[in-house]
């Protein structure tokens, strides 16, 4: 226990950056998901292979992989940078590997949800006069995105856990701040374990709690 | 029954073909629509009238032929044929209203975001709108929270909202229950005593005797034969008609 109260800061500031980079990869996934969805389902051919393809590649590939790619293939070798610190640097290739990968599961749950509006409303906005960008953002996505809440959530809970991956290329989040502990502290490390797992849960579990909840509040009467 | 007003033909069908695959839903299409014309289109299930209808506002594809619209030819994709369909109201036979939002906002849906034209007044007008057709008192619900017939006037008064050249109208009174058919009709009637250019598909007979011009019977895909209501119910010219009639008229 000593361990941990004497290193709360450390650790406080690790799951600071764990946070962090869960809501900005969120962010960037939901905003490239969406945009990935609308491709989906898009009129034009060309759209919807490299959406299809996108998605394909990015699901099934693992994250470790991912992220890794990033921190040496678009870091390292193509000298990417977004900051004169390594760290910083670092983080923000990890950021793009998290939400280049979550985008291709939002992606998909956007799509998921779109199934769920029915054909004739789509028509309905057509025979408008509504464009298809326009039938997308006032009528199509509105009600996609609120049969997707709970979904998005267990996305956003994945998220939170996945960011440990970031470890792999050297950012300090939680798993890693966990990792250079026990090497400190041999002698607690159980205690420092169910600290972390603690930590994670606290993060976890009000999400999905409170993603349940909206996904009631907000669901479209049929 | 009158004369149809004006004798420009609104939209023009010329040699129209459609097929869903190996099925040849529309043949040889050729129809005139004046002005301020009430059309009705009658015939038996899978007799293409609802494809007719779709065909319009381009929401279905055509094969072959021409359609034009207002002297101009209907356009292919993009803003040209948005801007098409704004001019052409359709009312399905599922309502079809937007589920998210309350019976106002569907109604200004349009005006506002195709029309471009400032909320309140969008609104202002909606509530008049609301108002003919007797829903003004329901405009803040959720479409979800009317009954069929309720929602089926919204999804008039959507369609009336963007000041359209003419609305197709594909079996709106068929997904209704019996009680909530009339008060659906007198709408499309009083529509139809203000001029208002219409294409029904239909099986009220009552409504085509009352409000309509001309009377279009279809069947497998081609029109039969056309008349004036009158002439059509009680003297029809071909023996698919008669046999048609003869079917929906006994019972």
């Amino acid at each position: 226990m000593g361990a941990l109260v004497e290193e709360f800061p450390v650790i406080l500031g690790a799951f600071w950056l764990t946070v962090r980079l869960t809501l900005a990869s969120a962010v960037v996934a939901l905003v490239l998901g969406t945009v990935l969805a609308a491709m989906k389902v898009s009129p034009f051919g060309v759209l919807r292979g490299v959406a299809t393809a996108y998605v394909n590649t990015l699901r099934n590939t693992p994250l470790t992989l991912v992220i890794v790619f990033c921190g040496l293939g678009l870091g390292t070798v193509l000298d990417v940078s977004f900051s004169e610190s390594l760290s910083t640097n670092y983080l923000w290739l990890s950021i793009i590997g998290l939400s280049a990968y979550t985008a291709a599961f939002v992606c998909e749950a956007i799509r998921s949800g779109i199934n769920t509006v029915p054909v004739g409303q789509a028509e309905a906005a057509r025979a408008l006069g509504l464009t298809f960008t326009q039938n997308l953002r006032f009528v199509v996505l509105p009600q996609a995105f609120r049969a997707i809440i709970a979904p998005l959530g267990s996305l956003l809970i994945a998220l939170t856990k996945n960011t440990t991956v970031a470890a792999a290329i050297g950012v300090g989040e939680a798993s890693l701040t966990m990792k250079s502990m026990f090497e400190q502290h041999q002698d607690s490390v159980v205690a420092i374990f169910f600290g972390f797992a603690l930590a994670f849960l606290v993060l976890t579990l009000p999400t999905g709690l409170a993603f349940g909840w909206l996904s009631r509040r907000l669901k479209v009467a049929r | 029954m009158t004369e149809a007003k004006g004798s420009t033909s609104l939209v023009r069908l010329e040699g129209v073909n459609k097929h869903f695959g190996a099925l040849h839903v529309l043949k040889d299409i050729d129809l005139d629509i004046a002005r301020g014309e009430v059309v009705v289109a009658i015939g038996p299930s899978g007799a293409g009238k609802s494809t007719l209808c779709r065909v319009i506002n381009r929401l279905e594809t055509i094969d072959t032929g021409t359609i034009t619209f207002d002297g101009k030819s209907l356009a292919v994709e993009g803003r040209a044929l948005a801007q098409l369909r704004s001019e052409v109201g359709m009312v399905f036979q599922s309502f079809n209203l937007f589920a998210h939002k309350t019976i106002l906002e569907n109604v200004t849906l349009g005006p506002i975001k195709v029309r471009k034209i400032a909320r309140a007044e969008a609104e202002k007008r909606g509530m008049e709108l609301l108002e003919r057709v007797g829903i003004a008192s329901q405009a803040e619900k959720y479409p979800a929270q009317l009954s069929g017939g309720q929602q089926q006037r919204v999804a008039i008064a959507r369609a009336l909202a963007m000041d359209p050249k003419m609305i197709l109208f594909d079996e709106p009174t068929s997904a209704l229950d019996p009680e909530m058919v009339q008060e659906v009709l007198d709408v499309m009637i009083s529509l139809a005593r203000d001029g208002m250019t219409m294409l029904v598909v239909t099986h009220e007979m009552g409504f085509a005797r009352r409000a309509a011009h001309r009377v279009v019977f279809m069947a497998d895909g081609a029109v039969v034969e056309q008349n004036t209501p009158d002439e059509f119910f009680t003297n029809p010219g071909t023996d698919r008609a008669r046999d048609f009639l003869s079917k929906i008229l006994t019972h």
